[in-house]
Parts: C-alpha cells; sequence; structure tokens
C-alpha cells in the first residue's frame, strides 16, 4: 500500500450561476500517477487550480502528508512540493530557455550553474534541452520541455500535468510518457488530466472522473475499456460514428502549389501546399499546431487570396475570390476561433446566422436583410443540431463551447455547399457533442459534398477521413489513404519526435 | 468593497437606462458645481433644462434648440455609423468647416446670379468638401495604416487656418469695407437657407437631419451594409470572414461621416451663421461626439441627445447671461455628461458585487 500523499476532501468552488466543485473527494499516493478525468466544464480545472493555490475553495480542506494543506497563492505550493504544466505556456520568446527558467524561481542561481543543472536534468530524464537556444525557435514540445524540466528544478512531490499531449507527436507523447514513468519510480506522484482515454489508459494508475463538479466515479483505467470510461465521463451510451460508403465522384477542390504569406504575426506561411478533393470524400489534415493550419483555412476561406488557378472549386479558379464569392461558388468554412472569428461573440444567434448563411441561404433582398427567414433559419440550425439556448435571440459568447460549436457547424453545413472546410470540428467539445459533429460531416460527405477537416486530434481525424495528410512547417505531406496507415507512419509524417529519439535509447 | 463582474448578455436596461442616469448624475454633479460656485443649483439647473422649453422666452429658445440640434444630429449620425464600425473620426469639425468653405465657394461664385439650381449646387459642395477632407485620414490609414484619429483631429486645425485665409482672403466681402467675412447669404435669396415656417428655427439643414436619422435607422436595422459595419466594429476577424473589404469600410464611413458633417457646415452657413466668418464655427464637430455616444450611437437616440446637447447650449447661455455664471462652468457641465455617460455605460456589459472584507 502506498503512502497516500494528497487527500481532498469535500472540497468545494461556486463561481456565479456555476458550481464547479461540490463535494470533491480523492486521494493521491507518492508516486502513483492519478488521472483527472471529465469533459470539458467538468470542474477539472478548477480543482487543480485549488491545489495549486490559485483558486481559494469555499469549503472542504486538504492533506498533504499528513499536513493540513491550503496553499493561498502558487508560489506556497511550489513550497510546500506542487508544480504544475499549464495548457497554455507561459514562456518569454525572445529569452532563452535558461533566462525562461530563472523568470520562474525564487533565487535563481548564476546563470552558468543553472545552465549546467538543465543540461543535467534534461539527461537524467531523457528531455534534451540547450539552455542557450532561443524559446521563439522551439517546438510546441521543446517548449513544454522547458515548463516541465523548470517544475523538474524545484523537486517536486506532486506534478499537476493539464492536457500535456495535445502538442505533441505520437512520438513525442512516448518520450513524455517514458519520463513521466521514470519520475513517478522516484516517487514523483503525477496528476495527469485528459480527456484522451488510451493514454489515460496506458500511462495511469488510478482515475478520478468528474462530471459537472462532482465525483462520479474512480476506476482502475488498466482494468476498464475506453468505452466504459467515456461513458462514465458523459453519463450516456456512446454510439460510434456511421460511415456510409460513398461514391466518390469528380474533384471539387483542387488546390495546387499554393504559396501563401502568414498575415499572423509568427505565423507560417503555405509552402506549395497541393491536394484535391473529391466529391464524398473526407480529408484529414493533421499537424502540431502553428504548422499552418489557420493559413490554410483562411487561404482556402477567401479571407487570404491567392492567384486565380491556385484554388479551383468545382472546376472553377476561385483563387482570387474572396469569402462571400467563394460561398457563392459552393464553398463554406468553419474557422477554429469560435469567439470572434467564426462568430461575433456580442450579435445573437440571429445575426450569426445571417454572417455566413446570407448568400447560399437568400437571406437579403438587394442588400436588404430578409429577417424573418434569418431567424427561420438560425431555428433550423438550433433544432437540426440541437443546440441548447434559451433562444434565438441571446448573444453567441452566452452559449457554451460546445452548443456554440454545433450551431456553428450546422450553418456552414445546412447551407447545402459542395466543398466544406473545418478547422477544429470538436476542440473544447464534450464527446456527446463531438460525435454528434462528426456525424454530420459525415452525412454530408454522403450527400456528395467534398470535406477537409484540419484537426490536431488523430484519433478524430483517423475516425472521420478517408485520406490523410501532414501540415508540418506550411508544406502538406501527399494525401495518403487512411486505410492501413499506422499510427507509426502518421508520427514520421508529422515530423517525428524532433530529432529525439536518441535521448532514450541511450537510457534503454 | 467593489467588483465588476461580466455580464453573459448585455442588459437591455442598462442599455437604455444609461443615458438617463447619466443626465441625473450630471445634474447631480453640476448643482455641486453651481453651488461651489455661489450659485443656487435648482436655479440654475432649471435655468438650463426646464426655462429654454417652457420658461418666459420659450417661444424663441424652442426655435434655437432646433438650430442647434441640426447640425449635431446631422454630424452624430456620421460619426456613429464609423464609431459603430470601430472607425474613429475626431474630425468633424474640419470636414465641417471645409464642407462650409467649398460649399460656400460655389453660392459666391455665382452672385450675383439668381437660380433655383445655386442653394442645391452649394449642398453638393459641402457635401463633397466634407468628403473630401475625410478622405485624407481615410486613404493614409488604408494606404500606410496611419491612425485616423490622430490625422483627422490634426486636420482640424488645418482646416481651420483655411476658414481664417476664406474670411480674411479669398472669400472677403468685397463690398465689405475691408471687414473680415464673406457676403451675407440671408441677402443672396438664391444661396440662403432660410427658416422654412418663420419663427420654428427649422431650416433644411434640420430637415436633412430628421431624414438623414431614418436611413441611418433603416441602413442599421435592415441593411447588410449596416450589419457589416456592425460586424467590423464588434468583431473584425468575423467580419472580414463575413467578406467585408476592411479599407473599403473606412473610407465609405470616413467619406459618409466626412459629407455629412459638409453638410451640416454649408447649412449652417447659408442659414443660421449666415456668412463665411473666422469662427462661424462653433465646435459642432466636437460636441456632435458626445452627441453620438449620449445616443448610444443609435441614429434615434441621437435625434434624443441632440436636441439634449441643445438645451445645454442654449440653456448654458441662459444662465451666463442671466445668472452670470462662468461660460466654462457649462462646458464644463457638458463635459460631465460624457464623462458619467461613459462611466454608467460599463453596467451594460458588467454588473456591480458589493462584498466585505478583501478577496
Amino acid at each position: 500500500m502506498q503512502d497516500i500523499l494528497l487527500s481532498v476532501e469535500g472540497i468545494g468552488k461556486s463561481y456565479p450561476g456555476v458550481r464547479a466543485n461540490d463535494d470533491v473527494s480523492f486521494r493521491i499516493g507518492t508516486g502513483e500517477v492519478h488521472a483527472l478525468l471529465g469533459e470539458n466544464g467538468a470542474g477539472k480545472s478548477t480543482l487543480v487550480k485549488m491545489i495549486y493555490g490559485l483558486v481559494k475553495p469555499d469549503e472542504g480542506r486538504m492533506m498533504l502528508r499528513g499536513q493540513p494543506y491550503a496553499p493561498v497563492e502558487p508560489r506556497a505550493a511550489r513550497a510546500a512540493g506542487v508544480a504544475m504544466v499549464f495548457q497554455h505556456f507561459s514562456l518569454f520568446e525572445a529569452l532563452n530557455v535558461a533566462e525562461n527558467v530563472a523568470l520562474g524561481m525564487e533565487n535563481p542561481p548564476p546563470m552558468r550553474e543553472l545552465a549546467a543543472r538543465i543540461r543535467s536534468v534534461s539527461e537524467e530524464y531523457g528531455l534534451p534541452l540547450d539552455p542557450s537556444r532561443m524559446v521563439g525557435d522551439l517546438s510546441a514540445g521543446e517548449r513544454q520541455r522547458v515548463e516541465i524540466i523548470r517544475c523538474l528544478l524545484q523537486d517536486p512531490k506532486l506534478l499537476i500535468m493539464d492536457e500535456p499531449t495535445s502538442v505533441l507527436t505520437p512520438q513525442e507523447v512516448g518520450i513524455l510518457f517514458r519520463t513521466l514513468r521514470q519520475l513517478s519510480s522516484e516517487g514523483t506522484a503525477i496528476l495527469y488530466i485528459s480527456h484522451k482515454l488510451e493514454e489515460i489508459r496506458t500511462l495511469c494508475d488510478a482515475a478520478t472522473i468528474l462530471r459537472r463538479g462532482k465525483v462520479v466515479g474512480s476506476a482502475d483505467p488498466r482494468q476498464s475499456t475506453a468505452r466504459e470510461l467515456a461513458e462514465m465521463m458523459v453519463g450516456a451510451v456512446l454510439t460510434p460514428p456511421e460511415r456510409k460508403a460513398a461514391e466518390k465522384g469528380e474533384v471539387v477542390l483542387g488546390v495546387t502549389a499554393l504559396n501563401a504569406a502568414s498575415p499572423i504575426p509568427f505565423g507560417t506561411s503555405l509552402k506549395e501546399v497541393s491536394f484535391t478533393v473529391a466529391r464524398g470524400e473526407v480529408l484529414g489534415i493533421a499537424g502540431v499546431a502553428g504548422n499552418g493550419q489557420d493559413e490554410l483555412l483562411l487561404a482556402l476561406s477567401g479571407e487570404l487570396k491567392s492567384a486565380p488557378d491556385r484554388v479551383r472549386i468545382a472546376g472553377r479558379a476561385a483563387g482570387d475570390l474572396g469569402p462571400a464569392e467563394r460561398r457563392r461558388a459552393g464553398l463554406v468554412a468553419a474557422p477554429e476561433d469560435r469567439y470572434g472569428h467564426a462568430a461575433a461573440p456580442d450579435m445573437s444567434l440571429v445575426e450569426n446566422a445571417f454572417l455566413t448563411g446570407q448568400i447560399r441561404r437568400n437571406l437579403d433582398r438587394g442588400g436588404f436583410i430578409d429577417w424573418p427567414a434569418t431567424r427561420a433559419f438560425a431555428d433550423e440550425i438550433i433544432a437540426t443540431y440541437d443546440v441548447r439556448t434559451p433562444g434565438n435571440h441571446v448573444a453567441a459568447r452566452a452559449l457554451s463551447g460546445g452548443n456554440l460549436q454545433k450551431f456553428l457547424i450546422g450553418r456552414e453545413l445546412d447551407q447545402s455547399p459542395d466543398v466544406i472546410v473545418i478547422n477544429q470540428p470538436t476542440w473544447g467539445v464534450d464527446a456527446a457533442a463531438a460525435a454528434a459533429i462528426r456525424q454530420a460531416i459525415l452525412n454530408r460527405a454522403a450527400e456528395g459534398a467534398g470535406v477537409v477537416v484540419i484537426s490536431q486530434d488523430l484519433d478524430e481525424l483517423l475516425e472521420v477521413s478517408d485520406m490523410f495528410a501532414v501540415l508540418n512547417e506550411g508544406r502538406l505531406t501527399r494525401p495518403r489513404p487512411v486505410k492501413g496507415l499506422t499510427i507509426d507512419e502518421i508520427g514520421l509524417m508529422m515530423g517525428g519526435a524532433h530529432g529525439m529519439e536518441v535521448a532514450h535509447h541511450v537510457e534503454a | 468593497m467593489l467588483k465588476l463582474e461580466k455580464r453573459p448578455t448585455p442588459s437591455t436596461f442598462w442599455q437604455y437606462g444609461t443615458p438617463v442616469v447619466a443626465v441625473l448624475l450630471t445634474m447631480v454633479a453640476g448643482g455641486l458645481l453651481f453651488a461651489a460656485l455661489g450659485k443656487d443649483p435648482f436655479a440654475v439647473i432649471r435655468t438650463i433644462f426646464w426655462d429654454p422649453v417652457f420658461g418666459e422666452f420659450a417661444f424663441y429658445l424652442r426655435g434655437q434648440l432646433l438650430v442647434k440640434a441640426g447640425p449635431l444630429i446631422l454630424i452624430a449620425i456620421g460619426l456613429a455609423l464609423g464609431f459603430r464600425a470601430g472607425i474613429w473620426n475626431i474630425g468633424a469639425e474640419g470636414q465641417y468647416i471645409i464642407g462650409a468653405v467649398i460649399g460656400a465657394s460655389v453660392g459666391l461664385a455665382a452672385y450675383p446670379t439668381e437660380s433655383r439650381w445655386i442653394f442645391p449646387a452649394m449642398i453638393l459642395g459641402g457635401a463633397f468638401g466634407g468628403w473630401l477632407w475625410a478622405m485624407i485620414p481615410a486613404i493614409l490609414k488604408t494606404r500606410f495604416n496611419t491612425n485616423e484619429i490622430l490625422v483627422s483631429l490634426m486636420l482640424v486645425y488645418v482646416a481651420e487656418t483655411i476658414l481664417a485665409k476664406a474670411a480674411t482672403g479669398f472669400l472677403r466681402n468685397p463690398d465689405g469695407a475691408g471687414f473680415p467675412g464673406s457676403r451675407s447669404f440671408s441677402s443672396y435669396k438664391a444661396a440662403s437657407n432660410p427658416e422654412i415656417f418663420a419663427g420654428s428655427g427649422l431650416h433644411w439643414g434640420g430637415v436633412a437631419a430628421l431624414v438623414t436619422a431614418v436611413l441611418a435607422y433603416i441602413l442599421l436595422e435592415r441593411h447588410r451594409l449596416g450589419f457589416q459595419i456592425k460586424l467590423a466594429g464588434q468583431a473584425p476577424r468575423a467580419a472580414r470572414f463575413h467578406g467585408v473589404n476592411p479599407a473599403r469600410l473606412v473610407v465609405f464611413c470616413m467619406g459618409l461621416s466626412g459629407a455629412l458633417a459638409g453638410l451640416a457646415g454649408i447649412f449652417e452657413v447659408s442659414g443660421p451663421a449666415g456668412q463665411i466668418s473666422i469662427d462661424f464655427n462653433q465646435g459642432y464637430g466636437f460636441t456632435a461626439i458626445i452627441v453620438a455616444f449620449l445616443g448610444r450611437l443609435n441614429p434615434i437616440g441621437i435625434v434624443f441627445a441632440g436636441l439634449l446637447m441643445a438645451l445645454t447650449y442654449v440653456g448654458g447661455e441662459m444662465a451666463a447671461t442671466n445668472l452670470g455664471l462662468p461660460s466654462a462652468a457649462v462646458q464644463v457641465f457638458q463635459g460631465m455628461l460624457l464623462f458619467f455617460l461613459l462611466g454608467v455605460d460599463v453596467l451594460t456589459n458588467y454588473r456591480i458585487r458589493f462584498f466585505w472584507g478583501m478577496k
């Protein structure tokens, strides 16, 4: 039996209108890898923020190594041996690795000594990192290593990791897991937050499952199937999306040697991107964030223009057309950022329905908006895609992420498009809504639309795509049929582990 | 202790309640100011808000209200359309002046011909002048990404210099014995803009203001262009995704607000002001910014806000002459209105929470 490192007893936290955590209790043993599992909005983040001293609980108490534990700020948590790697990194791009690490320390040692310590810790845990490199030049995986090493230098007893694999290639995930197992064998407990069930099943010793702020169960992830865990998490029986094999038709979207400079600061330009999509076909485009996904969406939606023959929609040169004309030509697009790009947050759902529906749904008469027709369109989306909202008049920002995404995807799909381009269709969306969205996309493909899905969720891409390609530093690999593709091959297409395989070979 | 907390949806109550509360707070704070200056606050507030409409001289002052409100409304509507789109034209005063100078030049060039086409030509000239002056910041912004706030504001001072030159030089009345100022439009019938009904204070500028308010309301509520204006202001990336060309929108909004300011200028100079003089402009272009916000950037709201602002002008003048209030105090009073409006405005999107002790 392991010693209890941290016990959480009856913790509760309320925000106006939301009970984020309600009577949450669980225990982590020394050296245990403990998963915190739950959908978006289940209260995982609030819980770990309380453990890390960022948020003060309303009730309940915590014990760390038998002592009452109530950190008033992250500094106190770190002093007690609790460290956290956030999902979003807090690094300065213009400083080097050692300087970034020093910024997070109470009493940083001289630079030279710190660099030596970084090097020794990184070698010890198989996370190669050059302390003198500029953070701006590092990949997402390498940036995460900076954050992890920053934590390890404090010699933590408990390491909290919030969705650490969302920015990693499969090979990098493997390396991270080996590091975490090594830490665990040395007695460091790890609290691992994720909604990726397969990962949790391979890595974790125990799991606590949260739903709507409450603990709904605990499980031994090694003894449970992913399906069982998912159903505990969602509280409902899940059905995997259904595919009707559709006849591949003629090519509806053709992109030829597309080059486009990124309009985004620090963005990635597109280089010689070529692919085609036929009617009834779904092309999945994978890649670690920041490799040109946003730029590709802009170049396809028409927000970023190119020479006319670079993009062809239904056989027609469309590279120089703007978003409105491309819709008219038959292409609809759904950008990743819902609040401010795909939707105007402060506008009502009706106005947001008009935002892209105007052209293909004929929502205006000579420039004058047909509000009754637009309201009917919004109501149609709300009903068809099960959008939970008090009505069509509410502001888009009042909807939860998943509900708004259902609305926005539905808005594009219900325009009888020939080509659909979607970036991150289910990012931040709970499992039930994600399944509904994927099914809706597949239905449109079955009806003869050509679909491009850009996503960082490999499982999702493998589930919905016929063809698979990877965007890496603005270049697109040649699309390959999904059937027969192994996860290792996909990893190599994604750029492998950025030259990291060596590290663990030495150790093994 | 106090804490601001974001509302999930903007409060409808505060959207409409804000101007009312702001006016009341201005009365209270203004009253304190007047009391500190040794005046009876109730008498001053009554002189400003009550007497012009219902007092002894209301028969004359009511007309004055329309005279002042007309240009304020006309300019404010143009500004509001730009503000809605996130395009900050602060230089309406300059566009107003240049509109007046070019419109007046058209009329004076025809002197002494009598033709029914002279006045319409002057109006077109006024709109053109304002548009032209607004195109300078618009094109600099779209071409070189300059800040339209600074450029349009600086151009006000250029316009004032041109106005001084016009009044003392190229538009000076040749029969004026060397005094600065152009020929009088009230004695040149074809080019004058008299009251439509004697004593009403309503001239063609007032009519134009009301018609513009209705058209702008329809544009914003019913037309795609109005939708794009609102969209560009609230979510610029969503606007591009919708298909708005940002540069074209800047040119449109700046041009429209400039043209409306120019119209206000020519109506003013051919009507109430009567001639181009060094200081015929009364800061309407700046006050219209307050009017636009006081009216919630909504054309119908702006009509009421313009009337209210005219009231503080007319009433303020009365208070200055009858009660000996320094005119600077009246300007502070008008400034307070914008201050409280913007302050209370926070409540549309946030609510205040009180709590005890430390967080």
